[in-house]
C-alpha cells in the first residue's frame, strides 16, 4: 500500500503543474481581456496574407461569397 | 426615390453619392478610407460588418505636439529609440470589423510590427519602428482610416497603472486548495468518525496522518494568503470600533484553522480543512462577482481626461511651437485651431471665435466672441483659428479650480455602512453570546466538551451565506442595469441609490436634449413667398441656428438666390429678384426696441419691413413630465440650473407644481446647495451632465451623469445613464430598493441555516462532514435565491 505515496505525489505534482499554468496565464494578462480573443479566433486566416500573394487572390476568387467584392476591385 | 447609405459609414448619402466600384459613399473621406482598405486587401472589413466605419475627420496640425520627445516619452509604454510600443484609446472601436482592421495595421504600413486590440477597454496596443513611422504619423494614419485615437492630458499625467490581479490569484489559490482538500478528505468521509481504537478501516487509519497533514499544508496558503484581506479588514474595523461583517468571518476562519490544526496534532479528529478552504473560496467568489466593472467607462474623469496634452504657443518672434499645457504661463500667446479646446482662461486677441461650452455647461449653442472678450477654459473653438493670451495657468483657471475642492479627495466608501456591515454587528454580538452561553452550560454538564462546543458554534455560525447575499444580489443588479444602459461604478452605489430621498436635476443637457429643435413664431405671418425665400436663404448658411430653423420650416422648392450675404455675428440676407429678406439679431433687421428677454431669437424682416421673430426653446427629453410626476410622490425634487430664467415658465408647466427651480447657479454654488441639503439629513441624488455639475455629482450620495454617448464624455460620477433611458430613471431607483429587499430575505434564509447548524454545534454533535455539507449548501442556496430573484426583478424592468 505504500504505493499510495507515489500516487499522492503524482496527483499533487499534476495539480501543482496546472496551478502554475493558471498563475502564468494570469500573469501574462490572459484574463485581462476575455472578449477580444473570442472574436479574433473567428477571423479567417486566408485573408491575412502578405501582399505578394495579392495578385493571385484577385485572379482566383476561392469562395463564392468573396467573389463579388474581389471582382469589384 | 432610392436612398443610398454610405458603404463605409452607413450615413445617408443624400442626393448625389460619390460612387466608386459601384458603391455609394457619403463623402470623400469615406471614399478614401475605402480605397485605402481596398488597395491593401483589407476590404474583408466590410464583410465582417457592413457600414462599420466612421467618417474620418482630420484637422491639419492637430497632432503636431506628438513630435515633442518629452511627450513621446510619456505616452509610449516602451521606447528604445527605434522600437516603440504605445497604448492608444480609440473610442470608435465598436465591432469585430474594428478589431480586424486594427490588428492588420501592418498591411497598411509595414513599419507597424504588431497591434493588439483590447475590445472591452477600446484600447489598441501598437508596436512600431519609430525610425520609419513616427508616433505622429501613426496617429494620423489611424485618424485617416477613421480610428482617431483620443489623447488627453490624463494620458500624460498618469503613467500606466499596474493591473491589480491579486483577487484572481487568491481565487485561484483558494479554488486549487479547496479541490485538493476535498479529495484528500474522502477517506475521512467514508470512514466516519472511526479510528484505530474503535476499529476503523485499517488502511484508512494507516495513512490518516499523511492525508491530514497534506490537507493542513494546502490550507496554509488559503488562510495566510487568500484569506488575508478578511483579517486585515476585521482588524481595521475593530480598531475604529466597528463590528463589520468581516469580524465574524475572520473569527470563523481563525477558529476553523486553529481547531483543525489542534485536532490533527493530537489526533482527535480530521479537522475542518474542507470547510475552511471552501468557505474562503466561496467568499472570494462573491467578491469576484461583485467586482464587475465597465472598463470602457471611466467614473473618475476630471478635466484632465479631455484637456489636450499640448497646445500651440506663439513665441515672441512669431514662431509656433508646441507647449505642454502645464507649462503655459500667464501672458503666453496661444494659437487655438478649429475644434481645439481652450486650456486656460484668457483674452481673445485675434480671429473670430465661436466657442462651444457644452463640456462645461451642457449648453449646446456656441457663443460668439470678438477680440478682447474673455474666454474660459473648457470651451471648444468651432470656427477657424484664433489667437488668445493666457490670463492664468491651467490649474488656476475658473473651471479647473473646482477640482481643488476637498470633495474630490474624499473616500466615499469609508463613510457608508453597507447593509451587510449593518447586520454584521448584531450578528457578531448574537453569535458570541450564544457561544458563551453554550460553553458555560457545557462547563457544568460536561467540561470536556466545552471547548469543542465553543469552537463549533463559531465555526458553524461563520456568516458565509450572509456575506455572499449582498455581493451576488448587487453584482447581478449591476449587470442587469448595465444591459439597460445604466452603468454603475460599484455595488455600493445601488445601496445608496435605494436610500435616496431627494433628487436634484441639472437643466441643460440633463432634462433637455442637446439639440434645439423647437421654435415658435411671433409677429406678422409670413407669406408663402417670404417663407420660401427665408428657407432658401437659410439653406446657404452654416450657422447652427440657421440649420435648426431650416429643419423646422416646411419644405419649399429649392430656388437659386440672386444675392446672399452672411454678416458674422449678426445675421444673413438673401434676395431673389425684387424680394429680399434678412434674418438675424434685432438690430440687424432694423428693429430698435428689443423685448427678447432671455431666450434665443432670430428676427426676420422682408424688404426692410420688420415681420416677426422665431423664439427657440430647449427641447425637453421625452417623458420628463412623467418621470418628475412619478418621482414627486416619493422624493423631493428640485432643478438646479446654470442658465438664466428664460425657460422658467415652460418648466413650471412641465414639472409637478411647486417644484423648486433655481437658476444662475455656479458650479461651486451647486456643490454648496447639495451640501446644505445633506446637513438637513437628506440623501441626495444628483443628476447632471456637464463639468459644471462635477462638484455636485461628487458631493451627492449618488451622482448620475446623463450622457448622449456613454463612450465620449461624462464628468466624474457614481453612475452613467444613457440619455435614451432617462424615462426609466425612477424605475431603476425602485429596482434598487427591491434589490435591498432581496438581500434582506437572503439574510433570513441564511439565518435559518445557521439555526440548524447551531443546533448541532450547541449540542456538541458537530461532525466535520455536517459542516462540510451545511456550509456550501447554505451558500449555494442563497446564491441561487438571489440570482433567481434579481432576474425576476429584471424581467419586470422591461
Amino acid at each position: 500500500m505504500s504505493v499510495i505515496y507515489v500516487l499522492l505525489t503524482i496527483s499533487i505534482v499534476v495539480a501543482v503543474i496546472f496551478f502554475t499554468a493558471f498563475i502564468v496565464a494570469v500573469r501574462n494578462g490572459q484574463y485581462d481581456d476575455s472578449y477580444t480573443p473570442s472574436v479574433r479566433m473567428l477571423f479567417e486566416d486566408e485573408l491575412v496574407q502578405d501582399p505578394s500573394s495579392k495578385k493571385q487572390k484577385r485572379k482566383l476568387p476561392q469562395r463564392e461569397g468573396k467573389k463579388e467584392n474581389i471582382q469589384l476591385k | 426615390m432610392e436612398v443610398y447609405n454610405c458603404y463605409h459609414c452607413g450615413d445617408d448619402c443624400g442626393a448625389a453619392p460619390i460612387e466608386v466600384d459601384e458603391k455609394p459613399f457619403c463623402c470623400n473621406g469615406c471614399r478614401m478610407v475605402y480605397e485605402i482598405f481596398a488597395e491593401n486587401d483589407l476590404s474583408y472589413y466590410y464583410d465582417l460588418q457592413s457600414a462599420a466605419g466612421t467618417t474620418p475627420n482630420l484637422i491639419e496640425g492637430k497632432y503636431d505636439f506628438l513630435e515633442t520627445p518629452k511627450i513621446i516619452e510619456r505616452l509610449t509604454e516602451f521606447n528604445d529609440g527605434d522600437l516603440q510600443i504605445v497604448n492608444l484609446y480609440v473610442p470608435h472601436i465598436h465591432c469585430s470589423s474594428c478589431i480586424w482592421v486594427l490588428e492588420n495595421l501592418n498591411k497598411l504600413n509595414p513599419a507597424v510590427s504588431g497591434s493588439q486590440v483590447d475590445f472591452p477597454k477600446k484600447m489598441v496596443r501598437i508596436t512600431y519602428h519609430s525610425e520609419e513611422l513616427s508616433l505622429k504619423q501613426l496617429v494620423v494614419l489611424l485618424a485617416r482610416i477613421g480610428y482617431e485615437p483620443y489623447i488627453s492630458l490624463d494620458d500624460f499625467d498618469n503613467k500606466k497603472k499596474a493591473v491589480d490581479r491579486s483577487l484572481i490569484y487568491k481565487l485561484g489559490v483558494a479554488g486549487f486548495a479547496f479541490g485538493n482538500v476535498m479529495f484528500l478528505s474522502f477517506p475521512d468521509y467514508f470512514d466516519l468518525s472511526t479510528n484505530e481504537v474503535s476499529g476503523g478501516e485499517f488502511w484508512l487509519n494507516e495513512y490518516e496522518a499523511v492525508f491530514r497533514w497534506l490537507m493542513f499544508t494546502f490550507s496554509l496558503p488559503v488562510v495566510f494568503y487568500a484569506g488575508r484581506d478578511y483579517f486585515i479588514s476585521a482588524y481595521k474595523g475593530l480598531r475604529s470600533r466597528l463590528l463589520n461583517i468581516d469580524v465574524p468571518i475572520a473569527l470563523g476562519i481563525l477558529v476553523l484553522f486553529l481547531r483543525s490544526t489542534l485536532e490533527i496534532i493530537f489526533n482527535w479528529g480530521s479537522g475542518f480543512f474542507d470547510s475552511l478552504t471552501g468557505l474562503v473560496f466561496f467568499l472570494l467568489l462573491g467578491k469576484f462577482f461583485q467586482q464587475k466593472t465597465y472598463s470602457f467607462l471611466s467614473f473618475e474623469r476630471d478635466y484632465k481626461s479631455y484637456f489636450p496634452i499640448a497646445i500651440t504657443r506663439i513665441t515672441s518672434n512669431g514662431k509656433e511651437e508646441s507647449v505642454q499645457v502645464h507649462d503655459i504661463k500667464k501672458g503666453d500667446r496661444l494659437l487655438i485651431r478649429n475644434e481645439e479646446l481652450i486650456p486656460v482662461d484668457g483674452i481673445l486677441l485675434k480671429g473670430n471665435a465661436r466657442i462651444d461650452y457644452s463640456f462645461v455647461t451642457g449648453e449646446s449653442e456656441p457663443v460668439r466672441k470678438v477680440s478682447g472678450d474673455t474666454l474660459f477654459a473648457g470651451g471648444k473653438q468651432l470656427q477657424g483659428a484664433m489667437e488668445m493670451e493666457a490670463l492664468k495657468s491651467v490649474s488656476q483657471s475658473y473651471l479647473t479650480q473646482l477640482w481643488s475642492n476637498t470633495v474630490f479627495q474624499r473616500d466615499r466608501s469609508s463613510k457608508f455602512q453597507t447593509i451587510t456591515d449593518g447586520i454584521g454587528k448584531r450578528f457578531t454580538v448574537g453569535v458570541l453570546s450564544i457561544a458563551l452561553v453554550a460553553t458555560c452550560f457545557w462547563l457544568f454538564a460536561d467540561a470536556s466538551k466545552a471547548m469543542n462546543v465553543f469552537t463549533a458554534v463559531l465555526i458553524i455560525a461563520c456568516p458565509c451565506a450572509i456575506a455572499l447575499a449582498a455581493p451576488f444580489t448587487l453584482g447581478n443588479m449591476l449587470r442587469i442595469f448595465g444591459r439597460r444602459k445604466f452603468y454603475l461604478k460599484d455595488t455600493l452605489t445601488i445601496e445608496q441609490l435605494a436610500q435616496v430621498d431627494t433628487a436634484i436635476f441639472d437643466k441643460t443637457g440633463t432634462i433637455t436634449t442637446a439639440k434645439k429643435s423647437t421654435a415658435t413664431y411671433e409677429g406678422m405671418p409670413l407669406t408663402p413667398e417670404e417663407e420660401s425665400l427665408l428657407k432658401n436663404t437659410l439653406r446657404a448658411s452654416n450657422h447652427p441656428l440657421s440649420r435648426s430653423l431650416y429643419e423646422i420650416l416646411s419644405e419649399q422648392n429649392i430656388s437659386t438666390l440672386d444675392e446672399y450675404e452672411e454678416h458674422l455675428g449678426r445675421g444673413i440676407e438673401g434676395s431673389i429678384g425684387e424680394n429680399h429678406i434678412k434674418a438675424g439679431s434685432a438690430d440687424f433687421v432694423g428693429k430698435q426696441t428689443t423685448t427678447d428677454g432671455l431666450n434665443t431669437t432670430v428676427h426676420i424682416s422682408s424688404n426692410d419691413d420688420y415681420k416677426g421673430r422665431y423664439i427657440f426653446h430647449n427641447q425637453y427629453r421625452e417623458g420628463v413630465s412623467e418621470v418628475f410626476r412619478e418621482m414627486s410622490y416619493q422624493l423631493s425634487l428640485a432643478i438646479l440650473s446654470g442658465d438664466n430664467e428664460g425657460e422658467k415658465k415652460r418648466l413650471e408647466r412641465l414639472l409637478p407644481k411647486l417644484t423648486p427651480l433655481y437658476f444662475n447657479q455656479k458650479p461651486a454654488g451647486k456643490l454648496a446647495f447639495i451640501e446644505s441639503l445633506q446637513q438637513q439629513g437628506k440623501k441626495v441624488l444628483m443628476v447632471g451632465d456637464g463639468l459644471n455639475d462635477a462638484g455636485a455629482l461628487a458631493q451627492a450620495e449618488v451622482g448620475v451623469a446623463i450622457s448622449e454617448n456613454v463612450n465620449v464624455f461624462s464628468p466624474a460620477c457614481d453612475a452613467i445613464l444613457d440619455a435614451s433611458k432617462f424615462q426609466q430613471l425612477y424605475r431603476y431607483i425602485l429596482a434598487s430598493k427591491k434589490a435591498m429587499k432581496i438581500i434582506k430575505f437572503s439574510f433570513i434564509l441564511s439565518l435559518l441555516y445557521n439555526v440548524v447548524g447551531l443546533y448541532f454545534a450547541v449540542t456538541g454533535q458537530l461532525q466535520p462532514v455536517i459542516a462540510a455539507i451545511l456550509m456550501p449548501l447554505s451558500s449555494i442556496s442563497v446564491v441561487a435565491f438571489t440570482t433567481v430573484a434579481t432576474n425576476l426583478l429584471a424581467n419586470k424592468l422591461n
